[in-house]
């Protein structure tokens, strides 16, 4: 997993209200059996018309937002269906955080483990967020995971909260899998008492 | 004396394997449902890495997001290069890793949280995971279930646990009987009305109450299905006698001693008096009337005497939202919900693809026509469309002019050729109305079985009340 550290970058606005992972990928793209290469469909219903030409209004395809790599989003972010091809089809465009009010759970952890950061912030400061956001390619935000904090182009600076564990992997680019073996002994003892107390399962 | 605790701190305790100092706990996993979507990229990581699946016994892998449900599915070209791929990388996945399998060929394959429950892996006090957010409807038996993605997958088929934190415990209690016509789905659509998509998240539901005690199984699996619509990261119902009766000779479900252990165990589970809800919600069972959705979120929920909104009677965000359903939906405020036409109806789903399901829907269509231009049934397993036919509901949807099709997720999500037309408008049972849910451009409105069957009688959305009132 990529590390994340700090990143300083084009933030694209998206106000709407319960983006869903329907919305930030499709399910005709749920077919492919890799994980890469879901960037260019990304929000494709929003983002092309039926056949296939970029809609100029959608904010990604203006030329201010084409490199973003923060998205502004309003309130439950990726709700809806547990597909990591969301996150996935993200991080192919280069989004690695996402800020908003509120994110749906399974979509939050699943940016975790995709080396995106999801920043839970009030609804004030996603309000000064999204309008610095709005001002385009010049304004670049800040967000720095070590320090834990959002800094806007000009310089207001915003505290978020992270879990300490998931902050830790981040930082450090961690697999889960790996730090979790390394405590196989206390699965093995927890299957064999299992074993003897609820053998039918 | 230990404090008093919910049914959903019970099980969590009873799966902790280890707990970091920050609170981060590993929790075991007993059952792993699997389907084609969301596992080949944890198969490869497993290869990748030259890891096994922990245990294998623990996990089932069923095929059903892609599988064409037309009478000839088993000609391969009735599916799309990519996902006959998917299929065959799950064959393939499960044959080299040794897990329990239901191919698209066996009459027990359907949609995994159908398939769970029918052939006795999900059982009470258990943890169950998948790769797909409705696995919640697992929790209807007292087990603790939840939807993870990929990377949690692959976790849990090298680990055989997950990486989780504690959820907050709030309770729905649905008091009294409901009325004629309402249903399970209602209940369950309601409580999202009432706390909207993101009412649960953060929260562990616990459904309880006179009317839900009331319900059968498959109506409990209807009501927890769909809390994750309401944000929740699971929903659980007490098990009971029903419970038991339901599980009691399945095919995976303990016997002889064993079960004998298995029920005096089962008893113990529920939340204990005094234990500490973090958010209750109550809703009267008796003012629960037959609903549906009206916009592309399933918190857009109105009783069917009801008329379409106006954005200005929402606040912040939602009012934009509001207009954007309004715009992709084709309707206007003020509308008469039941002045709404209707082109196609869809009765399936992990929701409501349910024997109970069926039962109800033909019980309206009995000796009756459809008025709209295309129906159809998706039984939610081979063995649920086996049990409609011997019942003779084939039969009845047939002679209705419904399609009666094999087991899939089908018009659900639309991944096989099962799509709406761009403005297609659809009465459907299943739990999403997103926009391009059920195929680009298509209208979903979502609702009970019961309420579909009438919608396609009368070819517009109907208060099945009225057509229940005609029959009797
Ligand atoms: S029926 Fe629909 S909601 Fe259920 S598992 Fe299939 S696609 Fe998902």
């Amino acid at each position: 997993m990529q590390k994340f550290t700090t990143l300083t970058g084009i933030a694209a606005p998206m106000p709407l209200v319960n983006i869903d992972t329907d919305m930030i990928i499709p399910k005709q793209f749920l077919k492919t059996i890799q994980r890469s290469g879901l960037g260019k469909n990304l929000f494709d219903e929003m983002r092309y018309t039926q056949d296939g030409q970029e809609i100029p209004e959608f904010v990604l395809n203006q030329p201010a937002y084409r490199n973003a790599e923060i998205l502004i989003a309003g309130d439950n972010f990726g709700c809806g269906s547990s597909r990591e091809h969301a996150p996935w089809a993200l991080l192919d465009f280069g989004i690695r955080c996402v800020i908003s009010t509120s994110f749906a759970d399974i979509f939050y952890n699943n940016c975790f483990k995709n080396g995106i950061l999801p920043i839970v912030m009030p609804q004030d400061v996603v309000d000064v967020l999204m309008a610095d956001a709005k001002r385009g390619a010049n304004a670049r935000m800040t967000v720095d995971l070590v320090a834990q904090t959002v800094t806007t182009s000009d310089g207001q600076s915003f505290g978020f909260d992270v879990d300490s564990h998931r902050k830790h992997c981040l930082l450090n680019g961690l697999d889960d899998i790996g730090l979790t073996l390394e405590k196989a002994s206390a699965i093995d003892r927890f299957e064999s008492q299992a074993a003897s107390l609820r053998p039918w399962a | 004396m230990t404090a008093p605790r919910t049914l959903y701190d019970k099980i969590w305790d009873d799966h902790v394997v280890h707990q970091a100092e920050d609170g981060t706990c590993l929790l075991y996993i007993d059952r792993h449902l699997v389907h084609e979507v969301t596992s080949p990229q944890a198969f490869e990581g497993l290869r990748m890495s030259g890891r096994k699946v922990r245990a294998p016994e623990k996990t089932i892998a069923v095929p059903d997001h892609n599988v064409p449900t037309t009478l000839d599915r088993a000609n391969a070209a009735t599916m799309t290069e990519d996902s006959r791929i998917q299929v065959a990388a799950l064959d393939e996945n499960a044959r080299d890793f040794g897990i329990h399998y239901y191919p698209v060929s066996d009459v027990r394959q359907g949609i995994v949280h159908i398939v769970g429950p029918e052939q006795g892996w999900t059982l009470p006090g258990m943890t169950v995971v998948c790769g797909d957010s409705h696995t919640a409807t697992h929790g209807a038996f007292g087990s603790l279930a939840h939807g993870i993605g990929t990377s949690e997958v692959e976790h849990v088929l090298a680990t055989q646990t997950l990486i989780q934190r504690k959820a907050k415990n709030m309770k729905v209690e649905i008091t009294g009987s409901l009325r004629a016509g309402v249903t399970a789905k209602d209940i369950t659509l309601s409580v999202i009305g009432a706390t909207g998509t993101a009412g649960g998240t953060g929260y562990v539901i616990e459904y309880c109450g006179q009317a839900i005690r009331e319900l059968s199984m498959e109506g409990r699996m209807t009501v927890c299905n769909m809390a994750i619509e309401g944000g929740a990261r699971a929903g659980l119902i007490a098990p009971d006698e029903k419970t038991f009766a339901y599980c009691m000779g399945r095919p995976h479900a303990p016997k002889g001693a064993k079960w004998e252990a298995a029920v005096a165990y089962w008893k113990t589970l529920f939340s204990d008096e005094g234990a500490h809800w973090d958010k209750v919600v109550t809703l009267r069972g008796e003012d629960i009337a037959p609903v549906v959705t009206w916009g592309t979120s399933p918190e857009d929920v109105l009783p069917i005497t009801g008329t379409v909104p106006s954005p200005d009677s929402f606040t912040g965000g939602k009012v934009e939202a509001a207009q954007r359903s309004l715009d992709y939906m084709g309707l206007t405020p003020g509308q008469k919900l039941t002045d709404i036409a209707i082109d196609t109806v869809f009765i399936g789903s992990c929701t409501n693809g349910r024997i109970e399901d069926l039962r109800a829907a033909a019980a309206i269509l009995k000796g009756k026509k459809i008025k709209v231009k295309r129906a159809m049934v998706v039984p939610g397993s081979g063995l649920v469309r086996a049990q409609a036919e011997e019942e003779g509901l084939a039969q009845i949807f047939i002679d209705a002019g419904f399609e009666w099709r094999l087991a899939g997720c089908s018009m659900c999500l639309a991944m096989n050729p099962d799509q709406l037309a761009p403005g297609e408008r659809c009465a459907a049972t299943s739990n999403r109305n997103f926009e391009g849910r059920q195929g680009r451009g298509g209208r979903t409105h979502l609702m009970s079985p019961a309420m579909a069957a009438a919608a396609a009688l009368t070819g517009h959305l109907t208060d099945v009340r009225e057509v229940m009132g005609e029959t009797v």
